[in-house]
């Protein structure tokens, strides 16, 4: 069961319209290290985590990423649509445009639309937390190359916002590995 | 206390922060007690702090967390991609506002 609040994790107003910074930030609505592919993947591989702190954290760290899912595809809205369609042609926005409007859609910053091949549940929890440590690094640094790229000082703002909280969640998971370990170790001797 | 929307909004924002934060910590060490004493204290102000807003601004969550005022306010309340949303009562912030 989930329960929608209808409010933003993090406030966020953009500067202006800006189709430019839109089709850059849509990496992380829909790309292999984007907000949605970590909320399915810590969803995903909570059935077989075989300790209790393990299943909590994944619970409460793939319900944060929706939260941050939709603050992403707030601002790729927020920076389009006020814009007439004379000032979306000729942008990298004109091809995401043609396709769906002003909608935001699970794509990469090149258009590769998204897939599940993103991520994997292994059914092997420390195959699975090595997977959520990286990937809490890989969009650490994709954060670092979009607030390089933004010339919008909401944006950023908001960006520097959703870097900080990868580094706690790759804490989290480096003591989830560390729990984890302990367990496995603790079995041998029954 | 009778702030206006979006600076009671933001002041939940903040709560409901420290309160994640927490959150995810106690998963990781369920054992710590002032992570726990801390998590206890802020949450009652943040349910408290939602009360609050929502007798003056309606819902902010659904399926039978916040009773409604006539009619269905949690339709009909802006949605957080709006700029009315965090704005309404101080519209200077409608920065992209059509002209």
């Amino acid at each position: 069961m989930w329960i929608y609040e209808k409010k933003l994790e993090y406030p966020v107003k953009v500067s202006s319209c800006n189709p430019i910074l839109a089709s850059l930030i849509i990496e992380q609505f829909g790309g292999a290290d984007g907000e949605l592919a970590a909320a399915l993947r810590y969803l995903t591989q909570v059935w077989t985590m075989p300790i209790p702190q393990a299943k909590a954290i994944l619970t409460d760290i793939g319900t944060e990423e929706l939260a941050h899912w939709e603050i992403i595809g707030t601002m790729v809205y927020q920076l389009v649509k006020d814009l007439p369609e004379s000032k979306i042609e000729g942008t990298p926005f004109a091809a995401h445009f043609a396709n769906h409007g002003k909608s935001p859609y699970p794509h990469d910053a090149s258009g590769v639309p998204f897939t599940a091949t993103y991520f994997n549940a292994k059914g092997d929890p420390i195959a699975d937390i090595y997977e959520n440590m990286a990937a809490e690094q890989k969009a650490r640094a994709t954060y670092e190359h979009l607030i390089n790229l933004s010339d919008d000082p909401g944006v950023t703002d908001a960006l520097r916002f959703l870097r900080e909280r990868e580094i706690v969640h790759f804490q989290r998971f480096g003591e989830t590995a560390r729990l984890l370990q302990e367990y496995m170790d603790s079995k041998r001797f029954y | 206390m009778n702030m206006n929307r979006k600076d009671f909004l933001r002041k939940i924002q903040e709560l409901e922060f420290a309160v994640i934060e927490l959150n995810l910590f106690l998963d990781t060490h369920p054992s710590h007690q002032q992570a726990l004493a801390d998590y206890n204290r802020l949450t009652q102000e943040l349910m408290n702090a939602k009360i609050m807003y929502e007798r003056q601004y309606g819902p902010l969550t659904n399926f039978g967390y916040a009773p409604s005022q006539y009619p269905w306010q949690w339709a009909l309340t802006p949605w957080p991609w709006e700029d009315d949303y965090e704005c309404k009562e101080d519209m200077a912030c409608g920065y992209m506002k059509k002209s």
